[in-house]
């Protein structure tokens, strides 16, 4: 009897084991499948010439340079506008602002952009920036646009950094009479910054990723060059990713992987970057 | 619990001058009230042991020195808490100051993830004080205060945190005496320490209360009857208001209590 009673409890544990490992593979393998798919087809592609040169022949031929640096580029410009305005959102938003329906208010909006199509913020720029502030159709534009995008993404993060950090360190600072601004300043933002970093690099990286609002806000096909000012167009890596696997005729296959090879190394590379960041400090913050 | 009665200090009653006075002090948390009219006199330089069960507003109280109840939304104070005779809670007072003459000592030590160097400069760099041989005489005079100085000279640049529970606390409090203030308090400043760096503390408090007035919050009888000069027994009432029950010197309240429920309290029958 209770040698039963143990074998029904083993079968439990093994069925929820098993259960919990499939659906890790579930999550895991569609994951490599498509890296490993993509690095297969898109290998071949790759040269120092494909890195180094702008395209010819409509990107049939030469490489994807200035696609490459319009990505960087944009992520730069993305990360200006959105981090100081998300951070002193989430300052004001955790520190300042008191609990009342505004406030509760702010904070679904924040949560609700979030949730807004990309396309929507590509029209909202193309209205605003391209054609209101007439900064045309630019890397400013495309910027800016990306950046509201990315500010839901920042304020949220900043907002869980500056929560996190403990009550003790605040009420420390103040008990030497330091002012809440000077509190915030030198012991809030430096215990959150790690967490307002992690934050902001990952919404850069999805930045670099966006398509659709891009397409209406300045990203061109084909560039011979590097844009020379914030108000030139330029070219990105997704933009021409899409253009190229959908209106050249003819185009070779590898060079499309390729430059989703390309895409996928920058985006997962940031992403990493973010994760070392945070084993890091983490490292620092317990171990020492 | 059996208290060891020899333990008491067989120390003067402190000198008259009065530094720090509440006059029927009510506090309230939106609508619950936490204290009720609570009025004494605290002497300048001495400690003073606040005592009482768990939730009977023992820290609010203290905190009500630095006007650290500030920071909780809804709380509201009316009577008159002063220091120097000037009532801290008058509109004209900055708060700021207020702070850099009264430190506070928290019941779990929070050094700040910096350097040990830091953690004692910070307050002065706050304040203005940016010369490094300026702040390395504040931090070695402050550390040298808080007994503090011969564990960490080699260490100054290390982080706080891998300091002992013990040092991290002497840190605090060096933290605080880098701020010259004039008031320290006490929030249970040795409940997450063990019994020798709870005597290394206490043997610390003795000393500073030479120059500063101590006001110590502390569960442990026999820490209060072993530091203070003088000790105040705070209770709950039925609507869980805390209210002041006896004051007066420790020796007399720990051995003649005048009050049923003190005498109740320190001879452990309840709390």
């Amino acid at each position: 009897m209770a040698v039963q009673a143990i074998g029904k409890r083993e079968l439990t544990q093994r069925t929820a084991f098993s259960l919990l490992v499939l659906a890790v593979a579930i999550v895991v393998i569609p994951v490599v499948f498509i890296i490993a798919y993509i690095i297969a087809n898109g290998a071949g592609a790759i040269s120092w010439d494909f890195l180094t040169q702008p395209p010819s022949q409509a990107g049939k031929a030469g490489g994807i340079f200035p696609a490459i640096v319009g990505t960087l580029y944009l992520m730069l410009g993305a990360l200006i506008f959105s981090l100081p305005v998300g951070v002193l959102a989430g300052i004001y938003l955790t520190e300042y602002a008191r609990d009342n329906w505004l406030t509760r208010l702010i904070n679904m909006a924040i949560l609700n952009l979030a949730g807004v199509p990309s396309i929507v913020y590509g029209l909202f720029g193309l209205g605003l920036f391209v054609m209101t502030m007439k900064f045309g159709m630019s890397l400013l534009s495309a910027s800016l646009t990306l950046a509201c995008q990315a500010l839901a993404m920042t304020i949220t993060t900043s907002r869980e950094a500056i929560i996190t950090v403990p009550r003790e360190y605040r009420e420390g600072s103040l008990a030497t009479g330091a002012t809440k601004w000077q509190t915030i300043r030198h012991v809030v933002l430096p215990q959150a910054l790690p967490g307002i970093i992690t934050g902001a690099i990952l919404a850069m990286s999805r930045a670099a990723g966006e398509t659709a609002p891009i397409l209406v806000v300045g990203a061109a096909f084909i560039l011979p060059g590097l844009p020379g000012s914030p108000f030139d167009q330029f070219m990105a890596l997704p933009y021409h990713l899409y253009t190229t696997a959908a209106h050249v005729p003819g185009m070779p296959k590898t060079t499309i992987w390729g430059i989703a090879l390309v895409l996928l190394v920058v985006v997962l590379s940031f992403n990493s970057l973010a994760v070392f960041i945070r084993i890091r400090v983490r490292q620092r913050r317990f171990g020492s | 619990m059996s208290l060891n009665y020899a333990l008491l200090n067989e120390r003067t009653i402190p000198k008259n001058e009065t530094k720090l006075k509440t006059e029927k002090v009510n506090l309230f948390y939106g609508a619950f009230q936490a204290l009720r009219t609570i009025s004494l006199d605290i002497p300048k330089q001495s400690i003073t042991a606040i005592i009482g069960p768990s939730g009977c507003g023992k820290s609010s109280f203290l905190r009500l020195f630095n006007r650290m109840n500030d920071l909780i939304i809804g709380a509201r104070v009316d009577g008159a808490v002063a220091i120097d005779d000037i009532n801290i809670y008058d509109r004209d007072i900055d708060v700021v100051e207020l702070r850099k003459r009264v430190g506070m000592v928290f019941q779990k030590p929070n050094p700040f993830p910096i350097s040990v160097f830091e953690n004692v400069a910070f307050g002065p760099r706050r304040h203005g004080r940016t010369r490094h041989s300026e702040l390395a005489d504040i931090v070695e005079h402050s550390l040298r205060q808080a007994a503090l100085w011969d564990e960490v000279k080699d260490k100054l640049g290390q982080s706080a945190l891998a300091l002992s529970g013990g040092q991290q606390q002497r840190l605090c409090i060096a933290r605080v005496l880098a701020v010259e203030p004039e008031v320290i308090l006490m929030d249970e400043p040795c409940s997450a320490l063990d019994p020798i760096a709870t005597l290394k503390i206490e043997d610390l408090m003795r000393s500073l209360s030479d120059d500063y007035t101590i006001v110590i919050v502390t569960h442990n009888m026999q820490q209060a009857a072993r530091v203070s000069d003088m000790a105040a027994f705070l209770m709950m009432e039925e609507d869980r208001a805390g209210t002041l029950v006896e004051y007066g010197p420790t020796s007399q309240l720990f051995t003649n209590p005048k009050d049923k429920r003190t005498e109740d309290y320190i001879t452990g029958r309840f709390g």
